[in-house]
């Protein structure tokens, strides 16, 4: 009896310590079962969701459906793998998806996991934009999260394939604020996107694929994406058009703006559809925006007049210099230092076009003279390189000239001689 | 007046003989006077003289077709980078309170050994390598 | 003047043997007949090489050879030395008229049959120095260190690698390494300025005393004349400012093309860069460029570019043999077999050269 009493004891321990393994196995797999059954299950009937992608950020961090949407991802048997008891979701409420998101976005404790430096503020941004504060009153037609990031085909902004990805990103924003029969109820044109592509902006990005280039979220901001107001508006363009911006904000102009509370920047240059700023803009003539407010007489109609005087000389001489400099290149004569300071006038050129936004006709005027004494210099040794071009030819004729009266004569001689023999 | 035939032919002949000569040696001697510019500017450019270059400032030199900012820091070391931004080819220029070298034309930035730190550019400035010789500062195309 | 010319050739002719010179000057005659134009070829030939010889010196005065510096001597002398640009596309312009010249005379010759025997030998230095021509334009081709020039060395230094055994190692030896670098270019400049004129001079003083020793070939026509009925002028001074008047019109014809032709300067050559699109040799060698590229990839159990390679060695060298060749005469054949032969060539070098640039 004894005996047999301790082998059951040495069975039983046995026993139990391998149930004791198992159970430990089973509690990893609690956390990360070996396969996920929601995903498995799914997979097999064919019923993944239509935008799944296996290449998702979520999926590569190796996040089950479970994460977001709860569920027991160990059971292969629906009822329990989709009980509520397990906590499973389902597909979120429209009104519901940035707390859905904000469960894990807007805790850091759980993002640091994944991302150290990651922001955890987009929920908090989104609910101040015009998409948020309209979803909240229960407006099932704005953007919420997946809207633009997509459900389950995620990846990061800086991944070309990305819905977010700065050269997609008009596309994306494009998607719905294209749509005129959605933009009705709010009143918003629908012509930004074909404006934006048109505008030296949208060809730089989309044309030219320059990620330097400004996407719509660039001016209107990501999650907390709203109209630029009227204050902004030139530390908007600002950020990179840093010159114009802090000469424009010194003048007394930027002031007078704000009291007739016009858009600053966009007030000559257009939003969407900028274009490349032109000459004829500045001064008197038909296209200019000065005279949308100035008359003739006054202060401002005076100093544009002489800011495009000076802007125009020194243009037409860069062209002159630059006509001469093409004549060079295509005489195959040296064009070199002619180059540098046809490069140095276009420097001036450009900014003095910038020197514009200070309203300053002496400013523009100095920069612009500098600018006209380099295509002088420019239009000067190009003037020489063709003289040498054209002296080289006088030369060959001289020379020609000479060697032909040489063999004329010497023609004539061997012919006496000739005449002479017989 | 008779043009005796022989002696216009021969004179025709020293005219247009010398004529030729001159055509053909006058070229020849011209070459062999040595050019202002006495060498071709090879892989390196002469750019002034060091004690003449205040430190914590810059200039631009051309190297062969390119523009070459070179600057000279606060602790005397000399840096030569190409001066075309990278995003669209404007000229850089050096800001010396910031010690970084910034693009104006849509304010981007790089730091002093080029690397394209923040704004539009895409690449790196091309960095060039600086000597001091007898005081002269010369500056190397790298590579 | 001329008491002065005869004090001086006095005072030499009583120090040294000036008879060989007199009896060249007063005794030296040219055949003139329908075909005596053809005389001319040579001495336009040896007009352009002393003009390759003296334009070649000036550049020597600014050219530096290296990667480094090649190309942008090259430019210095075009931009900035005095006449630079004029001596340089002299240069260039009469190496391609050379060659031409050279085609010229050597065809002219084989028609006449001048090459018969006693003249064996001077066709056959000849040869020799039009092969050294061709070297001479290859080598220098590489100089400026422009793209163009290191990929036709590039191309042309690998059909050489083709030939079978030593092909390898001269290719080596050719490029002073495995790849075109600036190895390449100081081997090529040695070559260019030192080996290939001093070998070459030492042909072409045989191939000039020979003529001289000999006498013009006068062809068989002129030879079964009567003997009142053979027209022949003096060389000097006759022939010599006939030949003087020739060589300044062609000199004049050569500075119009260096005027308004210029050769150009090209991009800088990148060691290890990719060859751009429509890479050809000059056009001397477009012919053999031509064929080996028309060539198919396999002839039975050779490679197409072997084959071609070792048809243009072995045909050149049987030209080379051409005087040694005896060709029976068939009486009832308008065109003699020979002849037709070198038509046959004549054709087939100007077709194929034409294709090359057509294709």
């Amino acid at each position: 009896m004894g005996k047999r009493f301790y082998y059951f004891l040495l069975f039983a321990i046995s026993v139990s310590f391998l149930f004791g393994f198992a159970s430990t196995e089973n509690k990893k797999t609690d956390k990360n079962p070996k396969v996920d059954q929601c995903y498995a299950c799914h997979k097999e009937i064919e019923n993944l969701p239509k935008d799944f992608l296996e290449i998702d950020v979520h999926r590569h961090a190796n996040l089950m459906c479970s994460s977001c949407h709860g569920g027991d991802p160990n059971s292969s048997d629906q009822e329990i793998a989709m009980s509520p008891s397990k906590g499973f979701i389902g597909v979120p409420k429209r009104k519901d998806i940035p707390k859905f998101c904000g469960k894990c976005h807007s805790n850091i404790d759980f993002m640091r996991v994944y991302q150290p430096r990651i922001a955890t503020d987009q929920v908090s941004q989104y609910y101040t934009s015009v998409h948020g504060k309209k979803l909240l009153t229960g407006d099932e037609n704005v953007a919420e999260c997946s809207s633009c990031h997509t459900a389950h085909s995620i990846l990061p902004a800086k991944d070309p394939r990305s819905s977010v990805y700065a050269l997609n990103v008009p596309n994306t924003c494009n998607k719905c604020h294209g749509n005129s029969t959605l933009m009705k109820k709010y009143n918003i044109p629908v012509n930004q996107f074909e404006e934006y592509s048109k505008s030296v902006h949208g060809i730089a990005l989309l044309k030219n694929k320059d990620l330097g280039a400004p996407a719509c979220n660039n001016c209107h901001g990501n999650h907390g994406a709203t109209p630029p107001g009227v204050a902004s508006v030139s530390h908007v363009c600002g950020t990179c058009h840093i010159s114009n911006m802090e000469y424009f904000n010194a003048t007394r102009m930027s002031k007078a703006f704000e009291e007739q509370d016009f858009h600053g920047c966009e007030q000559c240059h257009g939003n969407h559809g900028v274009q490349k700023p032109n000459d004829e803009m500045i001064g008197v003539g038909k296209e200019s925006k000065c005279i949308d407010c100035h008359t003739n007489g006054d202060e401002g109609y005076t100093v544009s007049k002489k800011i495009y005087s000076s802007l125009i000389q020194l243009k037409n001489k860069y062209d002159t210099a630059n006509a001469k400099y093409l004549e060079v290149k295509q005489k195959g004569m040296n064009d070199v230092e002619i180059g540098f300071q046809l490069q140095d006038a276009k420097q001036a050129l450009i900014q003095s076009r910038t020197l514009i936004h200070t309203f300053d006709s002496t400013k523009v005027g100095t920069k612009a003279k500098e600018g006209v004494d380099f295509s002088n210099k420019a239009s000067f040794l190009a003037q020489k390189e063709i003289d040498e071009y054209y002296t080289r030819r006088n030369g060959f004729a001289v020379a020609t000239l000479a060697f032909l009266v040489f063999v004329i004569a010497l023609y004539f001689k061997i012919k006496d001689k000739g005449k002479k023999v017989s | 007046m008779l043009l005796d035939r022989r002696k216009f032919l021969n004179t025709l002949l020293g005219l247009g003989g010398i004529g030729g000569i001159l055509s053909v040696f006058y070229p020849i001697f011209s070459f062999l006077i040595p050019p202002k510019t006495t060498e071709p500017k090879v892989n390196s450019v002469k750019a002034g003289l060091n004690a003449e270059f205040p430190p914590n400032s810059s200039k631009i030199i051309k190297f062969g077709r390119t523009p070459v900012i070179l600057i000279k820091t606060e602790d005397n070391q000399y840096k030569a980078l190409s001066a075309s931004c990278t995003h669209l080819d404007c000229i850089v220029q050096y800001k010396n309170d910031t010690k970084q070298i910034w693009c104006a034309c849509h304010n981007g930035t790089y730091d002093l050994n080029g690397r394209n730190i923040s704004g539009p550019p895409p690449r790196p400035l091309e960095v060039y390598d600086v000597k001091v010789i007898k005081d002269e500062i010369v500056i190397t195309k790298v590579g | 003047m001329k008491n002065f010319g005869n004090k001086i050739i006095s005072w030499i002719d009583e120090r040294y043997d000036l008879s060989p010179i007199r009896n060249l000057l007063d005794h030296k005659k040219v055949p003139s007949h329908r075909h005596s134009v053809w005389y001319y070829m040579g001495g336009v030939t040896l007009f352009l090489f002393i003009v390759q010889l003296l334009t070649g010196i000036l550049l020597l005065l600014y050219y530096r050879p290296g990667e480094d510096s090649a190309y942008e001597s090259v430019r210095f002398i075009v931009t900035e030395v005095k006449f630079g640009w004029l001596i340089r596309n002299v240069h260039s312009w009469s190496a391609n008229l050379l060659v031409f010249f050279a085609f010229v005379h050597m065809f002219s010759v084989f028609f006449s049959k001048a090459y018969k025997k006693p003249r064996e030998l001077t066709w056959v230095t000849g040869f020799i120095i039009l092969i050294f021509t061709l070297a001479f334009g290859f080598s220098g081709y590489l100089l400026p260190w422009n793209e163009l020039a290191f990929f036709a060395t590039k191309v042309g230094t690998d059909i050489v690698g083709v030939i079978p055994i030593i092909g390898g190692p001269l290719k080596i030896f050719l490029r002073g390494g495995e790849d075109v670098t600036g190895a390449t270019l100081s081997r090529f400049f040695g070559i260019h300025v030192a080996i290939l004129p001093a070998i070459f001079t030492v042909f072409l003083v045989f191939h000039l005393l020979f003529i001289q020793q000999q006498g013009m070939h006068e062809p068989d026509e002129f030879k079964n004349l009567p003997e009142e009925k053979k027209k022949y002028i003096s060389f000097f001074p006759d022939f010599a400012l006939k030949d003087l008047l020739l060589w300044v019109v062609v000199f004049n014809i050569l500075i119009f093309l260096a005027l308004y032709f210029p050769w150009e300067l090209g991009n800088k050559a990148q060691a290890f860069a990719s060859a751009p699109e429509g890479i050809r040799p000059e056009w001397y060698f477009m012919f053999m460029f031509q064929t080996l590229k028309l060539l198919p990839a396999h002839v039975l159990f050779l490679e197409g570019e072997l084959l071609g390679v070792l048809f243009f060695g072995v045909a050149g060298f049987v030209w080379m043999l051409v005087p040694y060749i005896k060709v029976k005469h068939r009486p009832n054949w308008k065109i003699q077999p020979l002849t037709l032969a070198g038509i046959l060539i004549v054709l087939f070098i100007v077709i194929m050269t034409i294709v090359g640039y057509l294709l």
